[in-house]
């Protein structure tokens, strides 16, 4: 049970601005989900032949330095790596899931919280506010982001368990509402896909599902197409990929969702509140999502 | 007995209540519509006991030692609590199940005593909130007769998500008692088979639960506490949701919990029973460090001061009785028996609150079988019955030492069969070993 | 206090949710100005909700912008218009009044409303009318799935499309279509339109603002009545 937020540029013109209009809405979803926060921020896609890993260590003294220095040494790889808090940005040639692995492998308090070329995940235990001031979210420049604000329904408040989840290359979702057949499909793409589940959260089952379905070749709006047949339960969903964007609300449609579109940007909220300080918002088209119908901007159709 | 034929066994699967049942069901290709609550053998309070005390612990001399029992509830946001003198209410129950004279009484009997009523799935009538000092309103998916002049006449707000009869179904009432008045308060055709919706029509979810809570808030000036009521479906987070969404008091419905009328594979196959959804809900109030901040009002299967006392131990604040009430009110009372065979059913089985042809006058529309229940002296049984509950409470609690009865700490409880450990958590007796904990 | 005067020459007071909490502009509107004919305008709503709820006397109440779930909250007596979108529940269990949207509504507009006149410009959203108890709803656009679930008094008209599961469990409240319902829920069925409801028809629509459109192009839904009592028969639609 959450907030959920969602800002795709149209225009390449406001994308230094993309965190100051992003961080508003955000926070404004607090009241949503008091639990935990996390954003998916697509910037700065890593030069050709170069993966995009982000990672999460509990401990603000953790040495990544000498992370990436195993991890090099181990994989013949050079790896770029930056702070943010308790996250830290890789950049390295090689494989993303060796890399993945690697580093998981190095410390079994490290987490990857996405990897791909563009995407990069942060998320945290607190409020809104805090998660979003502990990442400097306002000054973050980029083409699109996702973000998501948690009450947690059966769960763990945890940084794993918080939204967005990634659960393939530059893929990530955010769920506002309860799944309720996750159990069998978890247990279905564990077993006969190979997937690595890392929690006991329903959403992660909807963001292995749809990155199952795109790995098997369909486009992001026919994943999502096919979630409506297979995924029961409530739900709003948006998505992110590298350079697409996407709304699905479940057939019954009792959780609340809120578009808005200008020539410059898309917008998506649980709540109106979350989109009046959008530039143009009082112009803009402002509408409801139809219920099981898939909206996507960019991307391969 | 004495013509038994010990050569026939009858199967244990295929007892007699399940060969009628599938009878009953060939014959008319409709699913068992009844009311109370679960019949069937579960674990319930009765499986644990106090410890007492003797040389470790001292006790305290009956009444002459106070042992205090009175509860604040709503504290949290609303500015005007609900102040009871016994940690006991009587639980939501509609005037359309129950006769206008059985409202009547149970306001009359619980404000003698200083505690509170509930109305129910049906609306406020006058003569309950005439007669009941403290009255909390059930806001209910289906909202029949809601209005916002008696929402702001009540004393608290009880917003129904489930009861434990029931959890995930909503309620309904049969066409026997869909008489003029129920149906003009309901704004339902007379004599229809009521069905109510199962969610609220204007929120599903503790977050937006959390918007529709503002609202009743602004509608009454943040002034009245506000109750959520779940049936136990998953206790743990569905108190730890509610109290997310702005609850100031969560009720947990068990099992056991009664009902005027639903399916009988609801009541006895859906929801855990009051035992272990206790525990469960109390866990999640420590865990958001809102136990006794938020209070957790328990029903479900509260017959005794014994079984008070035991909820009380376990983390509750207080307890709702429903069924019980209505019996300390004169429901199938065996003075009726004659009566209830003539409805094919007896005295002591309630096979007869959907039908609505109560002997008693008390689940009835029927004003000849109304009148039957004299609301005064009906008040007054039920406030003994409340007493002898407080007494009984108190008793224990002065056993343990306790000047409050919410002093009483699982630490004072052993468990007689090890599910019953499991499940309140509390060491089987004799031993120090809580099944499920290391 | 800022205000002024309308072109009727009424004093005007404005509630900026600027500058002031939800909880200070709703203690006014429902407090002490309660002379009727009392004129209220409530600027940069920013899509707050609960606002305006629970008003209970002949004011008028004018909210420059979008607003969040529950606007106009069991209203009785005030007339609310709202110059953009509502949110969730707009004008739910309306006693009486009027409440007036000139754009779009989400879900649950009008529910379980029991009195008034709920009229939306835009469209409405899943689930409108729903468990309606005797107000009237006027939708110029069309209406979401679900509308008007387990009605059982008053009436929805509406000027669009009407979306899947119309009317499904319906008791005795009434529907109007102009456009198309091509999926009735279970126990909705076309009836006759008959004098007195193109009577009732003229009436809403005169109210709502559309008295010129042609009250003979609509169709009339209400409860075959068939699923009132438990039945073996109905047990498909269970």
């Amino acid at each position: 049970m959450c907030g959920i937020v969602g800002l795709y540029l149209k225009t390449s013109s406001l994308k230094d601005r993309l965190g100051a209009m992003f961080t508003p809405m955000l926070i404004e979803m607090t009241d949503r989900g008091p639990d935990s926060a996390g954003v998916a921020v697509y910037h700065a896609p890593a030069s050709e032949g170069q993966v995009k890993i982000t990672a999460f260590h509990p401990d603000p003294g953790f040495d990544w330095a000498a992370l990436a220095e195993a991890v090099s040494s181990d994989l013949g790889v050079t790896i770029e790596h930056h702070a943010n808090d308790t996250h830290h940005v890789l950049i390295s040639g090689g494989e993303a899931e060796a890399l993945e692995d690697a580093i998981e492998d190095y410390d079994p308090l490290l987490q990857v919280m996405s990897a791909g070329t563009t995407i990069e995940i942060y998320k945290e235990t607190g409020l809104p506010e805090e998660v979003a001031e502990k990442f400097g979210l306002k000054d973050m420049k980029g083409s699109h982001a996702v973000g998501h604000t948690r009450m947690a329904t059966e769960s763990a408040v945890t940084t794993a368990g918080s939204h967005p989840f990634s659960t393939g290359l530059d893929l990530c979702l955010v769920h506002n509402g309860s799944l309720s057949n996750h159990n069998r499909l978890r247990e279905h793409l564990a077993t006969h896909r190979g997937i690595e589940f890392k929690t006991e959260n329903d959403t992660e089952v909807a963001a292995a599902y749809v990155s199952d379905k795109m790995n098997a070749g369909r486009s992001l709006h026919e994943a999502l197409e096919d979630s409506i047949k297979d995924l029961d339960g409530f739900y709003t969903f948006v998505v992110g990929t590298r350079d697409g964007f996407a709304v699905l609300r479940d057939p019954i449609a009792c959780k609340p969702a809120v578009l808005a579109e200008t020539d410059d940007y898309v917008a998506f909220a649980s709540e109106y509140r979350a989109l009046v300080d959008l530039p143009g918002i009082e112009t803009a088209k402002v509408w409801e999502p139809e219920p099981a119908v898939v909206y996507s901007w960019g991307g391969r159709a | 007995m004495s013509d038994m034929n010990w050569s026939l066994r009858e199967s244990h699967s295929f007892d007699r209540n399940t060969i009628a049942e599938i009878r009953r069901a060939a014959q008319t290709g409709l699913y068992r519509i009844r009311g109370f609550g679960a019949k069937r053998q579960i674990p319930t309070l009765d499986d644990l006991v106090f410890l007492g005390a003797s040389m470790s612990r001292y006790p305290l001399e009956g009444y002459r030692e106070k042992c205090d029992t009175s509860v604040t509830l709503g504290a949290r946001y609303a500015s005007k609590p609900i102040q009871l003198k016994i940690p006991i209410t009587i639980a939501g129950m509609s005037f359309g199940s129950l006769s206008a004279n059985a409202k009547e009484a149970l306001g009359r009997g619980a404000s003698e005593v200083g505690t509170s009523t509930t109305t129910g799935d049906g609306g406020m009538t006058p003569e309950e909130r005439g007669h009941s000092t403290q009255l909390v309103y059930q806001y209910l998916p289906s909202r029949y007769g809601m209005n916002p002049d008696d929402v702001r006449k009540a004393d608290a707000i009880e917003i129904v998500v489930g009861q434990g009869a029931k959890p995930g179904g909503g309620g309904m009432l049969l066409g026997q008692k869909i008489t003029e008045r129920v149906a003009e308060m309901r704004t339902l055709p007379e004599g229809i088979d009521q069905r109510s919706a199962c969610r609220h029509p204007d929120w599903t979810g503790p977050d937006d639960l959390a918007i529709k809570i503002l609202e009743l808030r602004e509608i009454t000036k943040w002034e009245k506490p506000i109750y959520i009521k779940c049936g136990a479906a998953r206790p743990y987070y569905d108190t730890a949701l509610a109290v997310k969404a702005g609850a100031d008091v969560v009720v947990m419905d068990g099992m056991q919990g009664g009902t005027a009328a639903t399916q009988d594979v609801f009541i006895e196959h859906v929801g855990l029973p009051t035992l272990a959804a206790i525990p469960l809900a109390v866990q999640a109030l420590k865990d958001l460090d809102m136990h006794r901040k938020v209070q957790l009002i328990v029903g479900g299967g509260i017959r005794s001061g014994a079984d008070v006392a035991k909820a009380l131990a376990l983390g509750a604040d207080a307890v709702s009785i429903g069924t019980a009430a209505l019996i300390a009110l004169g429901d199938n009372d065996p003075a009726f028996e004659e009566d209830y065979k003539k409805l094919g059913t007896r005295a002591g089985f309630w096979e007869d609150y959907q039908d609505g042809s109560d002997p008693a006058g008390i689940t009835t529309q029927n004003p000849e079988l109304a009148k039957r229940l004299d609301p005064v002296k009906a008040g007054r049984r039920l406030a003994n019955y409340l007493r002898v509950l407080t007494l009984e409470t108190q008793t224990l609690a002065r056993a343990n030492g306790k000047s409050h009865v919410h002093n009483m700490e699982p630490e004072d409880l052993a468990a007689l069969s090890v599910e019953a450990a499991a499940m309140a958590g509390v060491p089987l007796a004799g031993t120090s070993w809580i099944p499920g904990q290391s | 206090m800022p205000g002024g005067q309308n072109s009727g020459g009424q004093n005007i007071e404005v509630l900026d949710l600027s500058l002031m909490p939800l909880r200070d502009a709703n203690a006014r509107l429902q407090g002490d100005a309660k002379s009727a004919g009392a004129f209220f305008k409530v600027i940069n709503p920013r899509g707050a909700h609960a606002l305006a709820c629970g008003l209970d006397s002949e004011i008028e109440v004018e909210v420059e912008g979008h607003t969040g779930y529950y606007c106009a909250g069991m209203n009785k007596l005030a007339r609310v218009v709202i110059k953009g979108n509502a949110g969730q529940g707009v004008a739910e269990n309306m006693m009486s009044g009027e409440v007036r949207v000139t754009g779009d509504v989400s879900q649950s507009a009008g529910a379980t409303a029991h009195g008034g006149l709920l009229v939306v410009e835009g469209n409405a959203a899943a689930r409108c009318g729903i468990s309606l108890k005797g107000g009237d709803i006027v939708v110029k656009g069309n209406v979401g799935h679900m509308s008007m679930f387990m009605a059982q008094a008053g009436t929805l008209v509406v000027l669009g499309d009407a979306g899947d599961a119309l009317g499904d469990s319906l008791y005795e409240a009434q529907i109007y279509v102009r456009g198309s319902a091509d999926n009735l829920g279970a126990d909705c069925v076309e009836k006759e339109l008959r004098e007195e409801h193109r009577e009732k028809l003229r009436d809403l629509l005169g109210k709502a603002g559309c008295s010129d459109v042609d009250v003979s192009e609509f169709k009339r839904f209400g409860s075959a009545r068939a699923l009132y009592n438990f039945k073996p028969d109905n047990v498909d639609a269970y």
